[in-house]
């Protein structure tokens, strides 16, 4: 049985978002999956060396709230890190990795990270606000992967 | 609970935690050698059947015991 191949295509840079490219990552690596993912646009937030991702219910009607809250409301100051602070609090009662932790995991099971080098320069970000041990590269360099993944997913 | 080589404490760890951590643990034993796995994730019972599916490892014994999950698995 030979090897199946995992690629995950990383666009999005908020707190709830973060969670499933790592945690698919990071299982399927687990599973024996050869495993790459794409950090692209909002996604290179992901591979920040300090993590300072944020979550709000504002234009996310989906987010269970404990209380319903209007949406002016949720726009006030302040608002944002507090619910980013509630969530976090909430994934360490339940016992959820925190993001750091399971980016580390998709490290230690040799997931490969490549950054978008074309967001970077966008952006005007540099090499080193970012985690070591991270290829750069374009969507062609990916595609070399992606093209013969058994799956392959946009987040 | 039969013999076992290995313990690995998986409680109060949620999803993919215990599936991780075991596949490090076992990383670390010998082919042949049974780990056994404590957990209280509810999703882990379905995760390590899985896992031993497409990981070629044997799950001997999946049940529960004083109220947590019990896992014992065999290290292809």
């Amino acid at each position: 049985m030979s090897q199946k191949k995992l690629a995950i295509i990383a666009t999005k840079g908020t707190l709830d978002w973060a969670y499933p490219p790592f945690i698919l990552a990071s299982t399927a690596a687990a599973l024996g999956y050869e495993t790459q993912i794409f950090f692209t646009f909002y996604g290179l937030q992901l591979l920040r060396k300090k993590l300072d991702l944020q979550v709000t219910s504002l234009g996310n009607p989906a987010m269970p709230m404990p209380m319903p809250v209007p949406v002016l409301m949720q726009a006030l100051p302040g608002m944002q890190s507090f619910m980013t602070m509630m969530m976090k609090n909430k994934m360490k009662q339940k016992g959820v990795a925190s993001l750091e932790e399971l980016r580390d995991l998709c490290i230690e099971a040799e997931v490969k990270f490549i950054a978008c080098q074309m967001t970077v320069d966008l952006f005007d970000f540099s090499h080193s606000d970012f985690i070591d041990g991270l290829e750069f590269g374009g969507a062609a360099t990916f595609f070399e992967f992606a093209g013969e993944s058994d799956i392959c997913l946009y987040i | 609970m039969a013999n076992f080589d290995t313990e690995l404490d998986a409680t109060g760890l949620n999803c993919p935690l215990p599936i991780l951590r075991a596949k490090k643990t076992l990383g670390t034993m010998t082919s042949g050698q049974v780990l056994h796995i404590i957990a209280t994730d509810p999703g882990s019972v379905k995760d390590f059947d899985s896992f031993a599916k497409q990981t070629g490892n044997t799950l001997l014994e999946s049940g529960e015991e004083g109220g947590k999950f019990s896992f014992l698995i065999k290290k292809a």
